[in-house]
């Protein structure tokens, strides 16, 4: 079989109904919309069972924590009466040490069930100790394949601590250089092993982070008795955002407000090999947060069960120098020692609580485990080394890739928003482009409606701006 | 030299600079895509020279030996001053009494 680059890419699609054991056809209507909740169904399984399924590898059932000292520290800053509780659910806690072992879970059940020898992933983040611990434990084989390397062989720390951890549960851990082509190698190993793609962006992986905001909605409407009032999620594939905000809904949080939060490196280049290692933070941050928004179905399925922008009800932007701090904080004052990355919406937490009222309830949704290059100490040498300055001040003086600002005090942390209509109207633009319909039905307006979760006329209004008007 | 069954790593180039994929920007296309995954070898051989290896999910890979018995090198990194100095900043703003003596 021709295994260059044109040839296996023109097989993709071919390679990933093999490889996922769906085929997603069956959920298209028509050139621009599909069948979403359709989808979502064909995963097949009830919370119940997705919950059963990860216990049997001891996933979930996390604990939700109350963060009593920082409260006192925002409502200290906060005009009186606002300082919302705040929460953090320490999905630390999984077997792996993060949130996508439920992601894992899932997948890696799906792959043993349907009978595939092993699991694939591509992935430089938690993800792939998940997947590796999963299949660790259901005795599959497995490979991860990261991007970790520049041009002149020098690692992301924290990738390299995600690698060593992969390696320890007993998966082959493929490291490429950085560019997007690690999806050829990807689809390559598909063809060559036929294991299961573990994609991140499956209807079963993100069945498997509903149990997330299904917990959290269940604790805190137990210990609290009443909903939360807002969610903040990590956003960066979409996956976290979006089964989060589905578990939420099922737990009966019709009321709470879901808030994605992202590191800001706007400016610096995702594929450029000269940009990679200049930004502390690998994963969680806008170069994936935006586009995966404004088109979710970039990723390495034919169609994206992660569409963030069909839950968010805000999306905000916080810097490499806050989230550091805030980890600061939590070890500090909280006791609990864990990874930056997982921190990211806890540095939105301290302003957006300051917002909220003192009886009103935030949860954030993870945390992540820590080690040796996955530690801020780690993180800002490597920074230093490679030409970044370091200093305290006012983060909003921060510039991604060349200057990180560690703030002088909690009152400096401030979550900025990001106007997400301009987002959805982005969305619509590109779903548009891609599908070449100009004048959409009835039908394909409602999509987009869903899709955007705004109303009918929104998205008229982005059709006629495209189309210059509309065609009588 | 790396004996049988010696855990190495190889390396090998995917994607030579110049045909890299059409979208990847102008620094990345003028470096290779570049691979390296580690292994049992599965013969005596020379660092630098082509080997076969067993990889952890039983694969066979041919490369180039870079590396016998290669070591996790990440760490902590050096102290960094400018988190030490955020503990004791909140905890005066906290419990002054306790916490807030100073040096000078």
């Amino acid at each position: 079989m021709n295994k260059s680059y044109e040839a296996v890419m023109s097989r993709k699609n071919k390679i990933m109904i093999d490889a996922v054991g769906l085929d997603y056809t069956q959920f298209e209507r028509g050139p621009l919309a599909f069948d979403y909740e359709g989808m979502m169904r064909s995963a097949g399984y009830s919370i119940e069972r997705v919950k059963q399924i990860q216990a049997e590898t001891s996933v979930g059932d996390t604990p939700l924590i109350e963060l009593r000292n920082l409260e006192t520290l925002v409502r200290r800053m906060a005009p009186p009466g606002k300082g919302a509780r705040i929460l953090v659910k320490d999905e630390a806690a999984n077997p792996s040490g993060s949130f996508k072992e439920r992601r894992a879970a899932l997948s890696v059940y799906q792959a043993a069930k349907q009978g595939y020898k092993g699991v694939i992933a591509a992935t430089s983040g938690n993800y792939g100790a998940a997947v590796a611990s999963q299949a660790a434990m259901r005795g599959l084989k497995c490979i991860v394949v990261q991007e970790v390397y520049d041009s002149r062989g020098l690692g992301q720390p924290e990738i390299l601590e995600k690698g060593r951890r992969c390696e320890a549960y007993g998966a082959e851990v493929l490291q490429l250089s950085v560019g997007p082509e690690l999806f050829y190698v990807f689809l390559l190993l598909l063809e060559e092993t036929g294991f299961f793609n573990a994609s991140l962006y499956t209807p079963f992986a993100i069945a498997g982070v509903e149990t997330l905001g299904y917990e959290v909605g269940r604790q805190v409407m137990e210990r609290y008795g009443r909903q939360p009032d807002a969610v903040l999620i990590t956003h960066a594939g979409g996956g976290n955002v979006t089964g989060t905000a589905r578990g939420l809904l099922q737990a009966g949080c019709d009321r709470t407000k879901v808030v994605g939060v992202s590191v800001d490196l706007s400016g610096l280049h995702m594929a450029s090999d000269r940009d990679f290692n200049r930004k502390s933070f690998t994963t969680g941050h806008t170069g994936f947060g935006v586009p995966f928004a404004t088109w979710p179905d970039r990723a390495d399925v034919p169609r994206n069960a992660a569409r963030p922008l069909r839950y968010l009800d805000r999306y905000v932007t916080v810097t490499q120098g806050e989230v550091f701090y805030v980890t600061e904080l939590l070890a500090q004052l909280e006791g609990l020692e864990r990874g930056p990355a997982g921190n990211t919406s806890l540095a939105a937490a301290l302003s957006i609580a300051a917002e909220m009222d003192e009886d009103q309830i935030l949860v954030v949704q993870e945390t992540e485990y820590t080690g040796a290059g996955k530690h801020p100490t780690a993180q800002l040498t490597f920074a230093r080394q490679n030409g970044i300055t370091v200093r305290r001040g006012d983060p909003a003086e921060s510039i991604p890739g060349e200057l990180i600002v560690i703030p002088e005090g909690p009152h400096q942390v401030k979550a900025k928003d990001i106007d997400l209509s301009a987002l959805a109207r982005s969305y619509i633009r590109n779903a548009l482009e891609r599908s070449g319909v100009r004048q959409p039905d009835e039908f394909e307006i409602e999509f987009l409606a869903k899709e955007v979760k705004r109303d009918r006329e929104f998205v008229k209004g982005v059709i006629d701006e495209v189309t210059g008007g509309r065609e009588k | 030299m790396p004996e049988k069954g010696a855990w190495v790593e190889v390396y090998n180039i995917v994607l030579p600079a110049g045909s890299r994929a059409p979208q990847v920007p102008r620094d990345t296309q003028d470096v290779p895509l570049e691979m390296r995954v580690r292994g049992f070898l599965l013969a005596e051989a020379e660092l630098g020279k082509e080997c076969t290896i067993r990889t952890l999910s039983g694969r066979q890979v041919k490369g180039i030996l870079v590396n016998d018995s290669p070591r996790h090198v990440h760490d902590f990194g050096e102290p960094v001053r400018e988190l030490l100095e955020i503990g004791p900043e909140v905890r005066r703003m906290l419990w002054p009494s306790l916490w807030g003596g100073s040096d000078e």
